[in-house]
């Protein structure tokens, strides 16, 4: 049942034998012991499970990983140091538990990929996907607009 | 945060240090439970009650149990064989691991499946069938008091409190705990008042939504028993599931690492007993997590009804107050004996009223448990005692923020339990909340359908009593210095908040102190982390640690002949020749308590109070019934901030949080007592585009005397007065009273129709 898939992880070309059924969150969990992109809501909802799929951010949750053969797969575990944008939500106090702070991070990445100096409303609509129980939404524009700031100057 | 520079700020004290655990979080790396993986593990997957009320006739696991892949599957005969009488709670001993004999509620645990895949477990639940001798069922919290439907055969009082001594094995009702309060004669004063006022107001059921779902581990030797648990309670697991056991305290180990959140879902007795059975039965590590679904069926906030009466003077005040609450519990008492207690006593608001009656009712029911949830049951009174204060106020013809100031309980003067007001800044919060609104203050009320108005509220609560702390500081031979305690970091900060404390004590920077998270054999004994109670009852154990082990590091000092501001490095060097030992301080902290009488008459109900006020500005459709608030303005009393960049954080995310169960969350049931809205996909929460424009946050000036370095708690105050306000902004705006939550477009909307 279960056969070989071969992607690119966080830079680094890996296989494995992952089943059907199998989500891209638990062949993460499970295989290479990653637990940045976790799995919350269940549905694609809450933006926990968040992981990049060729660039592109997807709910890990509901993703097969079976899809990502031959992908390159991105996870907040991709580097230690931190870039801008976690360097922006420690500095504006971006979290509090801190369980949905990768799904925010990545999607923040994606937000200023694509638009460098995004507004409020941008940056409100961008990241509506992405949920925080702990309610730090407006320490999370403020880090995401100060990301962009640390972006445009580096 | 708007806030002026106090007296009380030192070098540590006051400083908005960023989180301890910063980099850890950022890259997906800090420890929660949900990560934990153990070899040979088992996954547990529940098989839940379809039934709202009902005798449990047959359970029928054969096939689940054939399933390849299943390891086992266990029912309560099973768990009696290692828990004969299998049955927890705080307050009641009343809910069992898995359901015996009876079940209670729709999605109430009745069987679980184990198997190394997880898939295959929960495949295998769907074999499971069960049939049940179906009872008659009673969701409403007032209907609960006469109906003929009982949820409980005889009432099993915990034993640990007093006030529940004489509930022991009483048959024939649904009442878990009556609360009663009588400060002079209510009913004589009502006789006299020139106007007499009285509301009704409803609260929903809603759910915490914690995003790491409850997950408990645990894993057994043949004589002890380690569970790794997303807890905020772990010395209480400790001391419950070696009751349950009958083993001492030592043979059970609770580790809590971070929580993904808790807001009082992850308190007492939740998974845990059920992994602790499991891993018993089977020798094996055992996991069970729950799904955002299943969190649902576990525990969530009491919806409640509140009959409020006031008496009026003819210049405008309150002479006579009478409060009736009923607390709608669920089918398990949970920690509800203590919210209908302990937040009961506080119903008649922040005013200064002579004659004073409280009934609050502790009320099972077939629904899902309910128990702690940011705010311990005032959002709930206060909802209802802010909306009909500023009821009384218009129907006046007042000023509703003069009215307010006209009955506001001032320092110094006994609220409702006779104890007298201390450290709580009740008028200063109400006028920077008025101030931050701009109100009284000509604005654009809108016009056509759409219309805007202004609302506040002003809440308090009393911290609950009496409970302890204990911390240990450890200095470190090269000067370091470690805390322990079992106080756990759920998001509020506290791992952050305890190291500043330890850090101006003994004069080091906060980032040289780490914080070693509760594990119940490393770390001492804490109640729990609830009710905003940590900051002040452990903050003062670990100042009290940290002074400790200072006093013993200057005694060193002197013994060794060094000066006294010699380096700790080289005190130990000294000592012992090359860097070795360590200093250990300890500390333990329990505030003075005075219990309640019969009257509910204490001097002394509460540790100190928290102040929280509200001001907003809403714009409502009145075609679609929609509110959107456009300004809110939080202000609290939290003594000193010990940081205050954390500090408005937590005023921040509460408002948000109960903006949510202000205008749309809300546990929906069909009429056999099945939720229908069990996901994130139909039961929403506050999302970025649900965030008003303008969000102000103030801690005014104050001191709490008796907390560390002047701080009290902070974590629930600014929940207190969002849903009224937004509702006295809403009548405001359009002349419409809304007296039940949600304030969602429908009620809105049909409200309007009724106009």
């Amino acid at each position: 049942m279960r056969r070989a898939v071969h992607f690119t992880l966080n830079g680094e070309r890996v296989e494995a034998q992952v089943a059907p059924h199998e989500s891209l969150v638990e062949v993460l969990r499970e295989e290479f012991g990653l637990f940045g992109a976790r799995e919350s809501c269940g549905q694609g909802l809450c933006g926990c499970c968040t992981v990049l799929v060729d660039g592109v951010a997807v709910s890990g949750c509901l993703y097969l990983a079976t899809l990502v053969e031959g992908a390159q797969v991105e996870t907040v575990e991709r580097s230690a140091t931190l870039d801008e944008v976690q360097e922006a939500f420690i500095e504006r106090s971006a979290f509090q538990c801190g369980f949905c702070t990768p799904g925010f991070v990545l999607m923040t990445r994606q937000l200023l990929a694509e638009n460098p100096d995004p507004s409020e409303a941008e940056i409100r609509h961008y990241l509506s996907g992405n949920l925080c129980r702990c309610a730090a939404y407006p320490e999370i524009i403020e880090a995401v607009k100060l990301a962009a700031k640390k972006r445009q100057r580096s | 945060m708007k806030r002026a520079s106090q007296a009380t700020e030192t070098s540590q004290i006051g400083r908005s240090v960023p989180r301890l655990e910063s980099w850890l979080k950022v890259t997906g790396r800090a420890e929660y439970v949900h990560n934990l993986r153990l070899p040979g593990m088992l996954y547990g997957k529940i098989f839940r009650s379809t039934v709202a009320h009902g005798r449990i006739r047959r359970i029928d696991t054969s096939a689940a149990r054939a399933q390849p892949g299943v390891h086992s599957v266990v029912t309560a005969a099973e768990v009696k064989t290692v828990v004969p009488d299998p049955y927890y709670g705080p307050a009641f001993h009343d809910q069992p691991v898995l359901a015996l004999d009876k079940v209670r509620y729709v999605g109430e645990p009745v069987a679980v499946v184990l198997a190394s895949d997880p898939h295959v477990a929960e495949e295998a639940v769907h074999l499971i069938t069960a049939e049940y001798d179906e009872l008659p069922a009673v969701y409403d919290e007032v209907e609960a008091v006469s109906s003929k439907a009982i949820v409980h055969d005889a009432l099993k009082p915990a034993g640990t409190f007093p006030d529940l001594k004489h509930l022991k094995g009483v048959k024939n009702t649904n009442v878990a705990l009556d609360f009663r309060l009588r400060r002079g004669d209510s009913t004589k004063a009502m006789a006299s008042a020139a106007r007499i006022f009285e509301h009704r107001f409803r609260t929903q059921q809603v759910m915490h939504t914690p995003l790491e779902p409850l997950v408990s581990v645990a894993e057994c030797t043949e004589d002890s028993l380690t569970i790794h648990t997303a807890s905020q309670s772990p010395s209480f697991v400790r001391i419950e599931i070696a009751r349950l056991l009958g083993w001492p305290e030592n043979r059970v180990r609770v580790r809590v690492p971070f929580l993904g959140g808790g807001f009082g879902a992850k308190l007492y007795i939740k998974l845990e007993a059920l992994v602790a059975v499991l891993s018993l039965l089977v020798k094996r590590p055992v996991k069970v997590s729950l799904s955002m679904e299943e969190q649902f069926f576990t525990i969530t906030k009491h919806a409640s009804t509140f009959r409020i009466k006031s008496g009026l003077s003819r210049d405008g005040r309150v002479v006579a107050r009478e409060c009736e609450v009923w607390w709608n519990g669920g089918a398990y008492a949970d920690i509800g004996p203590r919210v209908t207690q302990k937040s009961g006593f506080t119903a008649p608001g922040p005013y200064d009223v002579q004659d004073v009656a409280i009934d609050s009712y502790a009320m099972y029911t077939n629904l899902p448990p309910a128990g702690a949830l940011r705010g311990f049951g005032i959002p709930q009174l206060v909802w209802a005692y802010e909306s009909h204060t500023d009821m009384i106020a218009r129907e006046m013809g007042i000023d509703p923020v003069e009215f307010r100031r006209k009955n506001l309980l001032r320092e110094g003067r006994p609220q409702a339990t006779g104890t007298v007001m201390r450290d709580a800044a009740i008028e200063k919060v109400l006028e920077r909340a008025a101030e931050l609104i701009d109100w009284g203050k000509p604005f654009d009320r809108g016009s056509g359908t759409r219309r805007r108005g202004r609302g506040i509220a002003i809440g308090f609560k009393a911290c609950i009593a009496n409970t302890t702390s204990l911390a240990a500081v450890q200095i470190n031979a090269d000067g370091s210095c470690t805390v322990y305690i079992s106080t756990v970091d759920m998001g509020q900060g506290s791992d952050t908040a305890m190291a500043q404390i330890a850090a101006e004590v003994l004069r080091l920077p906060t980032e040289a102190v780490t914080v070693v998270h509760s594990d119940t054999d490393v770390t001492p004994f804490d109640m729990a982390t609830l009710g905003s109670r940590s900051l002040f009852h452990t903050g003062n154990a670990v100042k009290l640690a940290a002074e400790d082990a200072r006093a013993q590091l200057d005694a060193l000092r002197q013994q060794l002949g060094l000066p006294p501001d010699a380096a700790i490095a080289d005190i130990f060097k000294k000592k012992y020749g090359m860097r070795a030992g360590s200093v250990t301080g300890v500390g333990n902290f329990i505030p003075p308590y005075t219990p309640p009488d019969e009257n509910g008459q204490s001097d002394n109900a509460t540790p100190f109070w928290m102040i929280g006020a509200t001001g907003v500005e809403v714009a409502v459709d009145t075609e679609t019934g929609r509110v959107r608030v456009e300004r809110l303005v939080n202000v609290a009393d939290v003594g000193t901030p010990i940081n205050p960049r954390i500090v408005e954080t937590q005023l921040s995310g509460a408002s948000i949080m109960q903006l949510g169960f202000t205008l749309f969350e809300k546990m929906l049931f069909d009429g056999e007592g099945q939720l229908r809205n069990a996901s994130l996909a139909e039961y929403k929460i506050p999302g970025l585009l649900d965030l008003p424009p303008e969000i102000v946050n103030e801690a005014v000036v104050a001191e709490q005397r008796t907390g560390p370095f002047g701080a009290k708690g902070v974590g629930e105050t600014a929940t207190f007065g969002v849903s009224p306000a937004i509702a006295n902004a809403v009548h405001d705006a359009i002349g419409v009273r809304l007296t039940e939550l949600p304030l969602n477009p429908e009620a809105l909307w049909q409200a309007l129709q009724q106009r």
